[in-house]
């Protein structure tokens, strides 16, 4: 154990900065890592093998559980794959509905990695601005599904309801302060000298990397790689969508830290053009009362707030359940990187590196 | 005084003596409660909260929430003292004392205020008087002592983020100590000695005409210099490596709970308001009102005032800082004190030498 003077010390499962029950055994030489192996599994529940039990509609509910933070994003994925295995064509106002909710699901599962990257780093403060304004989001979700964290806020072929009366305006009086909320964080931090000093260069990953390893999401793109399901294969409404996608290049923490900030930027744009042109007429597709599937196997994916967040299910003759459901976890992937990331740095870069991937450990282990 | 010492029987030194050691110790044990009741209604201030409200006295009196202070104090006295058994005992409970003491002991040489005439007597608002032959070098060599508590802790824990809690209260140490000792002797030597009281005494009267002569104007690099250092002495945020409560979760006190802690914690305020107290006398004209050459007229209760006045101002400053900003690694601290901080210092230290010479 003590081979080289080196230590062996366990990073979890319970520790404040592994956001959740990720081990990480780590290797260390005075504080630089040279062993860095993530531990997954704490929090397994067999997701998957549960969702090949439940009918079609039932296993949305178990998606909420998944990435739990944007549970919005992975009901979304849910309901497409299937509509896309059964072929449904969902009614342009839900398409846009669910457009506004998944982007207001980002911002707010952006603003809670901002707020506990930020408290891993050590700046204590930006946590609760930015739980400040998830709060609004939250209530937002309340408003339309009664739940604020595990949502079930679709049904396949739609949405249960239309919008609430009043959410509309909610959701205005969001868009017209979270703009100068996201300055304020700002404020606090792109130009920090300590903040910089913490991320600029730290756990880098070259895009080569990122693509060998499957990595995708703000993480590829801070790499300097434009690749967005939301542009390259256009799901929900994303096609009647002006928008952009940051990119930089220095693929680091900061890099990181300047792609999320400014796509939480972007989805206020989405959000401000589906409140804008949201369009009148049914929510609701016409479906029998009970899905029966074909042979057929689907993969579909979306960019969630950690990356590309896929589902692949295969459907068997008559049957009202999945044969078989697996899903592509952006968080699981992206966590494969964080030796790559760490190894040779210090102890406190493994901190930010967990922090800048942004892992769910509930996606994770599913 | 006289009257006060006939009183108790006691010669007038020796009342002066219970009263000034009163003071001294009151004032840490007076102000640092109250300090955490200010971080954390400071800190809930500044994070958009409302911060600790609830606890009352009979259920009516609660003062802001200072009340929570007490309620803290009262929780860690009746919390379970559990020794760890794979630690080492006696070092164990040695740990939380090395610690504290030396954060108290520093306020021994800083006076608190003007010194008086009473009964043809010269009596000084500080615990040791003036030509004890230690001075200013008093406070800085048991604030230095704070990091064996540190150590103790740590390794007597038995336990590896403790351990490396330890290491980095002792790496950083070296890198922050060098760099602090030189900006203080630019300032011994242009006040031509190193004794607090005429310290204070040379930075009385006017700057340049608009400013307070305080040494914070006169070598503001030198300030920079110990003025950063004090927070990595302090243990506090953006220095708090030791303790790294989102690294190493809490560092050398991961095992410490109860009294223990608490004694931790105190020991932490204790040196905010040892630093504040230094920078205060050292940099911010002590107890002497900014612009006034002469205080010998000024009440001395004035002059004591305005001296806690300074130091309150500062433990603010320490807990705005620490809510506000980053943490950063502790390699760069090292670098920062090698590379910034001493050069800085050493070039504040030459400049002022040779603007003294012959």
């Amino acid at each position: 154990m003590f081979k080289n003077e080196e230590m062996e010390i366990n990073l979890g499962p319970q520790h404040p900065s592994t956001h959740g029950v990720l081990r990480v055994k780590l290797r260390l030489d005075g504080e630089t890592v040279t062993h860095c192996e993530p531990i997954i599994g704490y929090l397994h529940r067999g997701v998957e093998k549960i969702c090949e039990d439940k009918t079609f509609f039932q296993g949305q509910v178990w998606t909420d559980r998944m990435d739990y933070v944007a549970a919005i994003s992975n009901n979304l994925g849910w309901a497409e794959s299937i509509e896309k295995l059964f072929g449904i064509e969902v009614p342009r106002r839900a398409r846009y509905i669910r457009t506004m909710l998944t982007e207001l699901n980002r911002i707010s599962s952006h603003l809670l990695w901002l707020g506990t990257h930020a408290l891993d780093i050590g700046a204590m403060t930006v946590f609760l601005y930015a739980f400040r304004e998830r709060e609004q989001i939250l209530d937002l979700f309340e408003a339309f599904c009664g739940a604020r964290l595990t949502t079930t806020a679709f049904r396949i072929g739609g949405l249960r309801e239309d919008l609430p009366p009043g959410f509309l305006k909610q959701a205005q009086a969001f868009q017209d302060r979270f703009l100068a909320c996201v300055d304020e964080y700002e404020t606090l931090l792109t130009e920090n000298r300590i903040w910089k000093k913490r991320t600029v260069g730290v756990a880098p990953i070259s895009a080569e990397d990122c693509i060998a390893y499957g990595v995708t999401g703000p993480v590829l793109r801070a790499a300097g790689v434009a690749f967005d399901i939301r542009k390259a294969f256009p799901y929900a409404a994303y096609d009647e969508m002006e928008f952009d996608v940051p990119t930089a290049t220095a693929a680091d923490t900061y890099a990181r830290y300047q792609v999320r900030v400014e796509e939480m930027r972007q989805s206020h744009r989405i959000v401000q053009q589906c409140i804008d042109k949201l369009p009148e007429g049914p929510v609701m597709a016409k479906l029998p009362k009970v899905l029966k599937s074909e042979v057929g196997e689907v993969y579909h994916a979306i960019e969630a707030p950690k990356g590309e967040l896929g589902y692949y299910l295969v459907g068997e003759k008559g049957s009202g359940n999945p044969y078989r459901f697996h899903v592509r976890a952006p968080s699981f992937v992206n966590l494969q990187a964080l030796p790559k990331m760490t190894e040779g740095k210090l102890l406190a870069d493994v901190i930010a590196a967990i922090g800048t991937l942004d892992v769910v450990l509930g996606e994770v282990d599913r | 005084m006289e009257t006060l010492a006939s009183l108790l029987h006691t010669s007038p030194a020796t009342a002066w003596m219970a009263v000034k050691v009163l003071m001294a110790f009151g004032l840490i044990m007076g102000i640092a409660p109250p300090l955490t009741w200010a971080e954390r209604r400071g800190s809930a201030m500044i994070q958009d909260r409302i911060g600790p409200n609830r606890a009352a006295l009979f259920g009516k009196i609660r003062i802001l929430g200072l009340v929570q202070a007490l309620a803290d104090g009262v929780k860690f006295f009746f919390k379970e003292d559990l020794v760890p058994p794979h630690a080492n005992k006696r070092l164990f409970w040695l740990a939380p004392l090395l610690a504290f003491v030396p954060a108290m002991l520093g306020f021994a040489v800083i006076p608190m205020g003007r010194s008086f005439l009473s009964g043809g007597t010269e009596y000084h608002l500080s615990l040791l008087d003036p030509g004890n032959g230690m001075g200013m070098l008093f406070p800085m060599a048991v604030g230095a002592m704070a990091v064996y508590g540190i150590l103790v802790a740590a390794w007597s824990s038995n336990n590896k983020w403790a351990i490396l809690g330890g290491m980095r209260a002792s790496a950083q140490m070296v890198s922050y100590e060098v760099g602090l000792s030189l900006a203080v002797i630019a300032i011994f030597m242009v006040t031509g000695g190193y004794d607090p009281h005429e310290i204070v005494k040379a930075q009385q009267g006017t700057f340049l005409g608009v400013l307070p002569n305080w040494y914070v104007f006169r070598q503001p690099f030198g300030f920079l210099v110990f003025f950063v250092c004090m927070f990595a002495e302090a243990n506090r945020l953006p220095f708090d490596f030791a303790e790294g409560e989102s690294e190493i979760v809490a560092g050398f006190h991961i095992e410490y709970g109860s009294m223990k802690f608490a004694l931790i914690g105190l020991a932490e305020y204790g040196h905010i308001l040892g630093a504040s107290a230094l920078i205060t006398t050292m940099y911010l004209g002590g107890w002497g009102i900014p612009f006034v050459a002469d205080h010998g007229q000024i009440p001395v209760i004035v002059t004591f005032l305005v001296f806690l006045t300074k130091v309150i101002a500062l433990c603010l400053v320490f807990i705005w800082v620490r809510w506000t900003l980053p943490r950063f690694r502790y390699d760069q601290l090292m670098n920062l004190g090698w590379k910034k901080l001493l050069p800085i210092s050493m070039a504040n230290l030459l400049y002022f030498a040779y603007r003294m010479r012959g």
